[in-house]
């Protein structure tokens, strides 16, 4: 790893964090006020309730705040795949092209067709095609986070693809392997539910505030509800899917997993750190105490990751070093390579790669067959190839630790949250005390952060990989100057906290105002 | 009226009537032109379609620099 520039690397991971980071705060709330939206206006077209329209209009029109300054924030990553990323693009191709050009086809049209008819089409078309416009607007959304989260779920876990020597590039094998691969499943229905939550807390948090002024009572009343009851349903749903994501984690990628409970050392019957501190400088060489304390669950790791409270789990050490039996995805058990094992057979694999050109180039169909064989007997660990160091396969262990603790701790705390409102609004009407309007103020931005957490721990805790096990982002990102990176790493920094601070001012201003026509 | 009349006046006066949206309208075109008349064209050009003509040569590239550490 040594011959490769790290400032390079590091300097294009720093831009396409901070691209997706910014982008991913505009989406979720796409995402989720669709829905709630929906729900309202169906409650507008089967009672008639005027107010019901003008709660309807008013959300739409932070959503439309929202979406105007957020779209096309995604296409950055696209020209960063081009330009920072060649290798990348290059090497996953025709797996990466067919989700986003379906994406780009069939949810982009269909999203922005209907958009100006849910913002145009009041007292222009039927009211029964109005809300069918404004469900269409809602499914196109999150039709649209289907596809790249698909794209993102091959890069953890490359199922249904076939690497292809002649042209350096990834085919898809199976469509369908790819769409409903577990990790993409998951991973889509973990990533849309956390995006309904942070959406019913902004409209909670927002309707809380109108109820601390004495505003526009009824809308933040009825508001409240509907993002509730729409909040809790979904916060389950979160937790559900949160635990299908970790189990996939557990078997895909078990250092991801060891990193984000700060887990060294492997044991059967691993509890599950509820809270703790890890131990700064903590290395799995060494013998330091990983945790300075913690609070745990004994056996429930074991339990959710491997479905068996005596589960071994392995833990840094152990995956660095190898020599545990684990359940290969074909079911079959297997004895762990060590890192180095597998850094020796992803070379064969690159050599194999390179005297495969030369055999075709020299036209030597026997030495072709060979190498190809070679190839891919070792393809599994090819990116393996690029590292010099075992050490280097391990992520950043407390990043990826507290990302994941503070992610978890908030979406049990927004369940409870939701229970709590709900059950006060049931039994004392809205006679809630102040201090819970307040704290539901709070609960935006602590929506916002517990989203962004579930991206680094996704993300960060992958690493050294871009695409699991073959390659690693060393070997993806294109060679060129790292000064050049770092301008327009600058350059978006500026452009999207410009494009942050309008979004917030137009965003309040229009809270200020409320509802155009007053609302009771 | 005609179909594509009527889009057309539907659209026209969607935008007409508009008032935060107007300043919405405004952020999103300045937005696409920062994109695609600066980004892409001075600092992101896709390297392997500006450097290649074809995919033969493009994927050539990719090997070697998959198969050769960086000089």
């Amino acid at each position: 790893m040594e011959h490769f520039d790290l400032s390079l690397v590091n300097w294009s991971r720093a831009q396409f964090a901070l691209t997706a980071m910014y982008h991913w705060v505009f989406v979720p709330l796409t995402l989720g006020l669709a829905f709630i939206m929906a729900f309202m206006e169906t409650l507008y077209y089967r009672t008639g309730d005027e107010e019901w329209k003008r709660i309807t209009k008013f959300w739409m029109t932070l959503f439309g705040i929202n979406f105007a300054i957020g779209v096309a924030t995604g296409i950055i990553l696209e020209f960063e795949f081009g330009t920072n990323w060649s290798n990348y693009s290059w090497f996953v191709g025709d797996i990466f092209g067919a989700p986003l050009a379906i994406e780009g086809i069939m949810a982009f049209f269909m999203e922005s067709t209907f958009i100006a008819v849910m913002f145009f089409g009041w007292n222009k078309v039927s009211k029964k095609f109005h809300l069918i416009s404004t469900w269409l607007v809602a499914l196109g959304a999150n039709l649209s986070a289907l596809w790249i989260l698909v794209a993102n779920a091959w890069m953890q876990y490359p199922a249904g693809m076939h690497f292809n020597p002649d042209t350096a590039r990834n085919e898809m094998l199976n469509f369908w392997e790819v769409l409903l691969s577990p990790v993409a499943v998951n991973k889509f229905l973990h990533t849309i539910s956390s995006g309904y939550v942070l959406a019913s807390l902004f409209v909670v948090g927002i309707s809380a505030w109108f109820l601390l002024k004495g505003r526009h009572v009824l809308l933040a009343k009825r508001s409240i509800i509907v993002a509730s009851v729409f909040g809790l349903i979904t916060s389950l749903f979160l937790a559900l899917t949160g635990d299908g994501s970790a189990y996939q984690v557990a078997q895909k990628q078990p250092m991801k997993l060891a990193a984000m409970e700060g887990l060294y050392k492997g044991t059967e019957g691993a509890p599950l750190i509820v809270i703790g501190a890890l131990t700064p400088g903590k290395d799995y060489t060494d013998d330091k105490e990983p945790y300075l304390f913690k609070i745990q669950i004994p056996k429930l790791l074991s339990f959710l990751g491997y479905r068996s409270s005596d589960a071994f789990v392995p833990g840094v050490k152990d995956i660095v070093e190898g020599g545990y039996t684990y359940t290969d995805k074909d079911g079959n058990q297997r004895v762990a390579l060590s890192a180095e094992q597998k850094i020796e057979r992803g070379r064969v694999a690159i050599q194999a790669l390179a005297d495969y050109k030369k055999a075709r180039e020299a036209g030597d169909s026997a030495a072709m067959v060979y190498h190809r064989k070679l190839l891919d007997e070792n393809f599994e660990y090819f990116g393996y190839g690029y590292l010099n160091d075992p050490k280097s396969i391990v992520p950043n262990v407390p990043l990826t630790f507290y990302s994941f603790h503070i992610m978890v701790g908030l979406g049990f705390l927004f369940i409870a949250f939701f229970v709590v409102m709900l059950y006060l609004i049931y039994f004392k009407g809205f006679k809630v005390n102040k201090w819970l309007l307040r704290s539901s103020i709070l609960m935006i931005p602590f929506a916002y952060v517990a989203s962004q957490a579930g991206w680094i721990v996704a993300e960060v805790g992958r690493q050294p990989w871009v695409i699991q096990d073959v390659l690693p982002t060393v070997a993806a990102v294109s060679r060129i100057d790292a000064s050049a990176v770092q301008v327009t790493f600058f350059l978006f920094f500026a452009i999207f906290t410009t494009l942050l601070i309008a979004e917030l001012r137009i965003m309040f201003t229009q809270i200020k105002k409320g509802p155009k026509d007053g609302g009771k | 009226m005609n179909l594509f009349k009527r889009i057309f006046l539907f659209y026209y006066d969607g935008f007409k009537s508009m008032t935060i949206g107007k300043t919405l309208w405004v952020i999103i075109l300045i937005k696409l032109f920062v994109m695609f008349a600066i980004l892409k064209v001075f600092f992101f050009p896709n390297i392997l379609k500006r450097n290649f003509k074809t995919d033969e040569e493009r994927s050539k590239f990719v090997i070697e620099q998959l198969t050769t550490k960086p000089k």
